[in-house]
């Protein structure tokens, strides 16, 4: 077997060593009823790479990929075009094949390239600090929750009505085991968000208000107003950013008051890969730090004085606090945050600006576009790259018509909200810089022949 | 009250060693210093060349960021050129022995790199139409049937990011099957030598956590927990093989003391590597178990994630388990069940625990793995695995102190402590030899049962020759350990950097880069 180096006879040496005659004198702690005689049936034995390789290939064709169709799709996920050298470099073996930085002296590439990300983060969102990454989106959404909850020593949220569906079914499910109240709506399909129903249940009782940062139908509004009120009342303002690249176009939350930004990295650096693995974002003020989640990576010296990196305030981390901890979480998403560190310096403030003004001038072209086909409304007053449409019948039926057409046309409010009549005819759009309008005119015509 | 260092490892400041004549670039040959980017980029440099946006009315509200937001640029061989030098300066599985207990650094083959960057699997979007995601769908099931069919057990939940993100997945179905029948109980039984993540996901989960103690031999006294057993024990945690290396021999007479009491049984399967085909923990009564595939099924550690956690479930919890899942028809169909179906298909499900369908570039890593050795080859992974760890056993145990080693084999991993070093001499001091010897020191100070515990865990992917190299190295640290050498003491002297001083890092931490004020103030 190619990835196994020991042979016959170095195991019947090596067995000689240990004084056991065959291996199975290894496993004797293993009671006999437990032990299978053999491999296991009805599964295969092993199989060449050619084989293996032929298998994944003719799986992978059944899939209608991204940058072979004219390509719609976001809601929390987004197609950009990601340089060459950003996978060159998450390859290379002594970045793929490390572990977490435990020993500082022989881990320092990782733990200076946490720190820039950390940074990078911070400064993206407009936070003091940021942590070295979490699953995803969704758990650091939630994670800031229970963050909250720890600070404010409250327990209930209000969660914006465009906070990601999956987000908010994330937190449901966590908050039936903490005993935390989560104050939740659905969205209408409307150029206003339900910032008056947020500002009106925000109490003494509060612990925090949580809201998306373009929101889920890609409405953009100013939190200032939140954040002053949740302030007034001792809660905090959580800010949720699915879509990074949107913050080279609009301020960032931090700058409008949000205490904890936490947001998916996956747009930058790390491609859709079917939903994961992606990079969870979390940024917070300073003084909130010793509440965090996460692995954090800070600046010290070595013996000799130079700089030099190492994790830190791991007294917050299960390892240490065992129950106590601030998270059971025991990993990042090193080598995404990696590829989204990468991705960021490639770009640099310049070229993020230039990506996010590129996305917002297609968005609004296609959206003037679409909207122009009888029957088709467009929702938005505000939006970054990702805007709601509304249709004159169902969208899931749409979409599926559509795909058959050979467009990825977007992602129906259906399959968000199922059973919620009123969004039904919903239909998210995103529009990044690898859209052509030859893409739009394409969708268009698709649309309009499905609609008619 | 322990002796351990509870923080796994201790800074401390070494003297100086002479390490050759200073350079003016502070460089030594091919041991490159590296500057922040935020000291060599600036923010008007791009490595990426856009189109020009077309001319519009932006939509933006009155929201555009004018503000600088400070992010520095670097062009495309900058950047290469940065990160390739920063690489140099890690430590990794493709350069060397990695013997890090618990966490099975083993070769990740290329293959599996490979087919998940598949344009079919790489570039699909997770909301697409099940009917374009066919082909991607049959990987995460495929994978299912193989983990449920490893381990003897009824169900799996694919989702969970990572294991402590599995072992939340588990106690929820624990917590939903129990609240099902009107029974809801407060506490979580684990070991001493568990993982932090097991009390930490109890706890997080609304649990009151116990711990049960060891018997001399490093197992679970099964007296004592039978005698904690009672209507408040919502289940026990336990680690098998556990973190000190032994097989839990007891396993199934836990397992049916705690379904007696009327609990349930979680593993934590992060030793799944020592057992792989050759023990399925169905057969022992097992609940709930994560299987971290980037420790059995080699999907890349990538400096401290992504990870990911499936969680098989056994047939009492498999009805609780969490959305979304993939559902294979008998036309060989596939299809999602996710919010709208749940009702119908799940209607127990505790909920959804991650946005999407979990780790899929994992999936396809893990899965070209696992059919890459096929059910045989597995079996040998657990021997060879096995048998590494025992040679390396047999191989230290006369000079160093192997505190169960009397007690049998071990299973994956061999378990040392500190006893007889010299004076002031400890684990600590043992690593960072090692890594000056070029190798990545063993796990330190975990288990916590163990005083100043070293868990070296080979891995089947390691040559005879790497391990008797290996264990020659450490035979000479241990003896310049034993015998106090200063040198040993101020170790590593041949790394990019000596001891860090991580009390300064804890103590005024600095998270993020700022501009030097200095330099601000003279400019």
């Amino acid at each position: 077997m190619r990835y196994l180096p020991l042979t016959p006879s170095d195991r019947q040496a090596m067995l000689g060593v240990i004084g056991a005659k065959t291996i199975d004198d290894l496993f004797t702690d293993v009671p006999a009823e437990a032990q299978l005689d053999g491999p296991i049936h009805g599964l295969p034995n092993h199989a060449s790479e050619m084989a293996v390789e032929r298998h994944f290939s003719n799986l992978a064709r059944q899939n209608m990929t991204a940058s072979h169709t004219p390509f719609f799709l976001g809601a929390g996920a987004y197609k950009h075009h990601v340089p060459a050298s950003v996978d060159h470099i998450i390859q290379r073996g002594e970045f793929l094949t490390a572990y977490t930085p435990y020993q500082p002296e022989i881990a320092q590439g990782t733990l200076q390239m946490l720190f820039e990300f950390q940074t990078q983060v911070a400064r993206l969102f407009g936070c003091d600090v940021a942590n070295a990454s979490m699953y995803d989106g969704s758990t650091a959404c939630w994670e800031a929750i229970g963050m909250a909850g720890r600070i404010t020593k409250r327990t209930k949220a209000v969660l914006s009505s465009g906070l990601h569906p999956h987000y908010v079914s994330v937190a449901k499910t966590m908050a039936q085991y903490t005993g935390d109240t989560l104050d939740t709506a659905l969205p209408e399909l409307s150029p206003a968000t339900d910032s008056a129903r947020l500002l009106d249940a925000i109490d003494d009782e509060t612990s925090c208000v949580v809201v998306q940062y373009p929101d889920i139908l890609g409405r953009i509004e100013d939190l200032s107003a939140i954040a002053a009120k949740a302030h007034e009342h001792g809660a905090l303002l959580i800010a949720v950013v699915t879509e990074p690249v949107a913050l080279g176009a609009i301020k960032a939350p931090g700058d409008m008051g949000a205490d904890i930004v936490v947001g998916e990295g996956q747009s930058l650096g790390v491609g859709l890969q079917f939903g994961g693995p992606y990079v969870g974002l979390f940024a917070c003020k300073e003084k909130f730090v010793r509440q965090m989640p996460g692995r954090l990576c800070g600046e010290t010296v070595d013996a000799e004085g130079k700089r030099g990196f190492v994790l830190t305030l791991s007294t917050r981390e299960q390892h240490i606090r065992r129950e106590k901890a601030t998270s059971n979480i025991c990993t990042n998403s090193g080598l995404c945050a990696l590829a989204f560190s990468i991705h960021l310096t490639l770009l640099g403030e310049k070229g993020l600006r230039g990506l996010a003004e590129l996305n917002h001038s297609l968005a609004v072209q296609a959206a003037d576009r679409l909207s122009q086909i009888a029957g088709v409304e467009l929702v938005n007053d505000t939006f970054f790259n990702e805007f709601t449409l509304k249709l004159p019948k169902e969208a899931r039926p749409v979409v599926r018509a559509l795909a058959d057409r050979k467009v990825l046309g977007g992602v129906s409010l259906g399959r968000l909200y199922p059973d919620v009549d009123a969004l039904a005819n919903g239909l998210l759009v995103a529009v990044t810089e690898v859209v052509t309008m030859e893409d739009v005119e394409t969708f268009a015509t698709a649309l309009q022949e499905v609609l008619a | 009250m322990s002796t351990i260092n509870q923080s796994g490892w201790k800074p401390e400041m070494g003297s100086a060693g002479e390490t050759g004549p200073a350079t003016y670039t502070g460089n030594k040959a091919l041991m490159l210093e590296e500057a922040l980017i935020f000291e060599i980029g600036t923010t008007g440099t791009t490595g990426v060349d856009l189109a020009d946006a077309p001319k519009v009315t932006p939509r933006l509200g009155n929201l555009a960021r004018h503000r600088d937001i400070g992010l520095p640029g670097l062009s495309e061989p900058e950047t290469v050129r940065h990160y390739t030098r920063l690489s140099r300066q890690n430590y990794a599985i493709d350069l060397g022995f990695f013997p890090l207990g618990s966490c099975t650094m083993k070769h990740n083959p290329r293959l599996n790199e490979k087919v998940a960057r598949m344009e079919g699997f790489a570039d699909v979007h997770p909301l697409q139409h099940v009917e374009t995601v066919q082909g991607a769908l049959a990987v995460i099931n495929e994978l299912a049937v193989w983990l449920i069919k490893l381990t003897g057990m009824h169900g799996v939940a694919m989702t969970p990011k990572a294991g402590a993100h599995g072992e939340l997945c588990g106690i929820l179905a624990i917590k939903a099957a129990l609240e099902a029948r009107g029974d809801p109980r407060s506490v979580i039984l684990v070991p001493e030598s568990a993982h932090g993540t097991n009390p930490a996901t109890a706890a997080f989960a609304g649990y009151a956590v116990e711990n049960i103690p060891a018997t001399s031999e490093g197992r679970v006294d099964l007296a004592a927990l039978k005698a904690r057993l009672g209507p408040d024990v919502a289940g026990v945690m336990i680690t098998n093989p556990n973190t000190c290396g032994l097989f839990e021999r007891d396993m199934k007479a836990i397992s049916d003391a705690v379904h007696a009491a009327g609990g349930y049984v979680y593993c934590d399967g992060a030793n799944f590597n020592a057992i792989v085909g050759r023990v399925r923990p169905g057969d022992l009564g097992i609940d709930a178990m994560h299987i971290n595939l980037h420790k059995t099924f080699s999907t890349p550690h990538g400096g401290g994630g992504p990870g990911s956690g499936p969680v098989v479930l056994s047939e009492a919890l498999s009805p609780y388990g969490p959305i979304p899942f993939t559902e294979c028809h008998a036309d060989g169909h596939y299809t999602l069940v996710e919010e709208e179906t749940a009702n119908e298909r799940h209607p127990h499900s505790f909920g959804r625990m991650t946005a999407f369908h979990g780790q899929m570039g994992m999936f396809t890593r893990a899965l070209s793995y696992i059919m890459s050795h096929g059910a045989d080859g597995l079996r040998q992974v657990a021997e060879d695995a096995v048998l590494n760890a025992n040679y390396i056993l047999r191989s230290l145990e006369d000079v160093l102190d192997a505190p169960f080693a009397h007690s049998g084999p071990c299973m994956h991993e061999a378990l040392f402590s500190d006893n007889g070093l010299a004076e002031g001499f400890s684990t600590l001091d043992i690593a960072k030899g090692l890594i000056d010897e070029g190798y990545h020191p063993m796990t330190v100070y975990f288990p916590l049962v163990v005083h100043g515990a070293m868990l070296t865990e080979p891995t089947e992917t390691e040559s005879k020759a790497t391990l008797d190299q290996f264990i020659g190295a450490m035979r000479s640290v241990v003896q310049r350990a034993k015998a106090g050498d200063p040198m040993l003491k101020s170790a590593p002297h041949h790394a990019p950097r000596r001891r860090l001083d991580e009390t300064q890092a804890a103590r005024k931490p600095v998270l993020v880069w700022r501009e030097p004020e200095q330099a601000v103030a003279a400019g």
